[in-house]
């Protein structure tokens, strides 16, 4: 018997139990739909997640106090200072560094018009603003003047504004309070989504000389909480956190392999943003994987009933001269079909299922695009017919292996 | 002069084991039928009738003793090569007839040669429909055995027997599940197509009007043949 008659008959032995079929196909339906949508949604969070980083700006590497992870602890560890910033800048000790933005920050109470809101405040340079890749709506950013003259201004981001004025235009001049003191709006933000240190949408930016003078107090004058700095190019960004590791050290003089600081690229941050959502997206996947796998029981069980339904039809059809892979193949093509049909209406289903989640998202207002991927798509075809096989292989050799005059005699 | 023998069982012993103990239903029975025969064999229940039929049927293997059909030697074959030989040279007629009900008279019909895998569709349709015709059954092909009477049913069953071309007809009890005109008609219909095709007909019945309506009766007896009674002369 060739292929398309095998798919043939199996098609007609199924139809002549619709109810039952449709059931078993059913449960293979819910695992695909399952592992696609969790798999789009896991791609999805990773879109979302290393798109929001590489949003801050590219070839940007983070200096923060304190040793990583696992190094050895520092006795007497300095803090980073203004000094380390400038000696970071020197061209001739770090070329590949371009520019260096120190930062402080804080969270504070905001209010205007009456209304208040508690959100993260920035003291930073002019030269944050382009390497951040934060773009002005309206006004103007943070000018070297007003840095240097300790302006009474902030630059918010359109969410901030939204919550403290209901409106993200025209609000340029208008005054807001930080922590009880007088700030006048210069500028407000283009909208960025979510990012790496909480959302920059909904944030107040100061000049770094404000901010260190009347807002954010650190234990001593010069320290700061948060280098930024930017690379030349992204080949040199390697060679930059050499540069910029070996000033820090010679200037807090600290043994090799005890740092008292971390340097981190844009690079570090993506690859560990990409492993935290390739975890989750294994996990939720193999969830949904455990659905198919019930899925696959089912055809199984189904199977099972049906060759002991059809003893007599094997033994007749052997009677006749079926070889024994005659009826494995008319078993296995059935559960085959079972477990294909319910891949397809299970990737169609999934799909679904993160278009529902994507307007559901987006209605709440976090922009989040669940995304199938072709590779989604083929694991969960390629393993539903792996289900439908494996499942299919115990009953289908159970019938392929009834002795003739048997399965003739029983009733 | 030698003769054109079809089948050949020399001693065959079947043991059967049921749990501890050991069954014999065969014990050392030899038969041999000529080609064109018309063979009834008979015997009460328990006297390895049915095992006789399965091991000349090649439906099953004797644990000891020789079995030629057609000139193959069956008792060393696989299930695979035992199923090839089936399929070529036995056609089963049984009691209950064995359609498969969802399926049209031709598609039972053409199953045969599906699996010997042979032909093309539409050869193989044509055999299957000069088949049923051989059973008067020409304006029946696609009827469902749901849609037909048990006659017809057993002319169904008889047709997908003859399609690939026998070598021997093993029917068992084939009027067993019809009224006696009907019974009559199909028994007529095997000795037609005997007289006319020249096929072998072996028939298993413990009903004497259908034995007698043979050349030959077959009795057997706890495993044994008991008596092999040929009528208007034949090959013994």
């Amino acid at each position: 018997m060739n292929l398309s008659q095998s798919i043939l008959e199996a098609l007609e032995s199924l139809s002549s139990n619709k109810l039952r079929s449709g059931l078993t196909v059913l449960g293979i339906v819910i695992g695909v739909a399952a592992v696609i949508a969790m798999l789009a949604v896991g791609a999805g969070a990773q879109d979302s997640i290393t798109g929001s980083i590489s949003g801050i700006g590219t070839n940007l590497l983070f200096v923060f106090s304190g040793g990583g992870f696992g190094g050895e602890t520092v006795r007497n560890p300095k803090p980073l200072t203004l000094q380390d910033a400038a000696a970071i800048s020197d061209p001739f000790a770090a070329p590949s560094v371009e520019y260096v933005a120190p930062l402080l920050q804080g969270s504070f109470l905001l209010s205007a018009l009456g209304n208040q809101t508690s959100t993260t405040v920035s003291g930073v340079t002019p030269v944050y603003f382009p390497m951040s890749n934060l773009t002005l709506a309206e006004g103007e950013s943070i000018t070297e003047e007003q840095q240097l003259g300790r302006a009474s201004v902030a630059v918010i981001g359109p969410d901030l504004a939204d919550a403290l004025f209901a409106r993200h235009d025209g609000l340029v001049g208008e005054n807001i309070t930080i922590d009880g003191q007088p700030f006048r709006i210069i500028g407000v933000l283009t909208a960025k989504g979510g990012g790496m240190f909480g959302s920059q949408d909904n944030a107040a930016y100061i000049p770094f000389n404000t901010a260190q003078a009347r807002l954010i107090q650190r234990r001593t004058r010069d320290q700061v909480d948060m280098l930024l700095v930017q690379v030349v190019s992204a080949d040199a960004v390697p060679q930059a956190v050499d540069e910029v590791s070996s000033i820090l050290r010679s200037r807090h003089r600290t043994a090799i392999g005890a740092d008292d600081f971390s340097v981190s690229s844009q690079q570090d941050f993506l690859d560990t943003a990409t492993a935290i959502t390739g975890v989750l997206t294994i996990f939720l996947g193999g969830i949904a994987a455990i659905s198919l796998l019930v899925g696959g029981i089912g055809i199984m069980n189904i199977m099972l009933v049906s060759v002991t339904e059809r003893t007599r039809e094997i033994g007749l059809r052997k009677a006749l001269g079926a070889r024994k892979r005659d009826i494995l193949t008319q078993f296995l093509t059935e559960s085959s079909l079972l477990s294909l049909f319910g891949g397809i209406i299970g990737i169609m289903f999934g799909w679904l299922i993160a278009f529902i989640v994507e307007k559901v998202a987006i209605a709440s207002g976090t922009p989040f695009y669940p995304r199938i991927g072709l590779d989604a798509i083929l694991l969960a075809t390629i393993f539903s017919a792996a289900v439908g096989l494996f499942f299919g292989i115990y009953p289908a050799n159970r019938a392929a292996n009834l002795e003739p005059v048997e399965a003739l005699r029983y009733e | 002069m030698s003769k054109d023998w079809v089948v050949v069982a020399e001693d065959l012993v079947k043991t059967y084991k049921m749990g501890e103990v050991e069954v014999n239903a065969l014990r050392g029975a030899s038969l041999k039928i000529v080609r064109g025969e018309v063979v009834a064999i008979m015997g009460p229940s328990g006297s390895g009738k049915s095992t006789m039929m399965n091991i000349i049927g090649c439906l099953d293997r004797p644990t000891s003793g020789a079995y030629t059909l057609d000139g193959e030697v069956v008792a060393d074959m696989t299930d695979d090569q035992l199923a090839s030989v089936r399929n070529r040279k036995v056609g089963f007629v049984f009691q209950s007839f064995n359609l498969l009900s969802r399926q049209t008279a031709l598609f039972n019909v053409e199953l045969p040669l599906r699996y010997a895998g042979q032909m093309d569709a539409s050869a193989r349709r044509a055999r299957a429909a000069e088949a049923l015709k051989a059973v008067g059954l020409e304006d029946r092909m696609t009827h469902r055995p749901t849609e037909l009477s048990g006659g017809q049913q057993q002319r169904v069953a008889i047709a997908r027997a003859i399609v690939n071309e026998p070598a021997i007809i093993m029917a068992d009890e084939p009027t067993g599940n019809l009224d006696s005109k009907v019974g009559r008609e199909i028994m007529q219909l095997l000795l037609n197509l005997n007289e006319e095709i020249g096929t072998t007909l072996i028939i298993v019945t413990h009903d004497p009007t259908i034995a007698g309506q043979t050349q030959r009766i077959i009795r057997l007896r706890d495993g044994v043949v008991e008596n092999d009674g040929m009528k208007n002369g034949g090959a013994q």
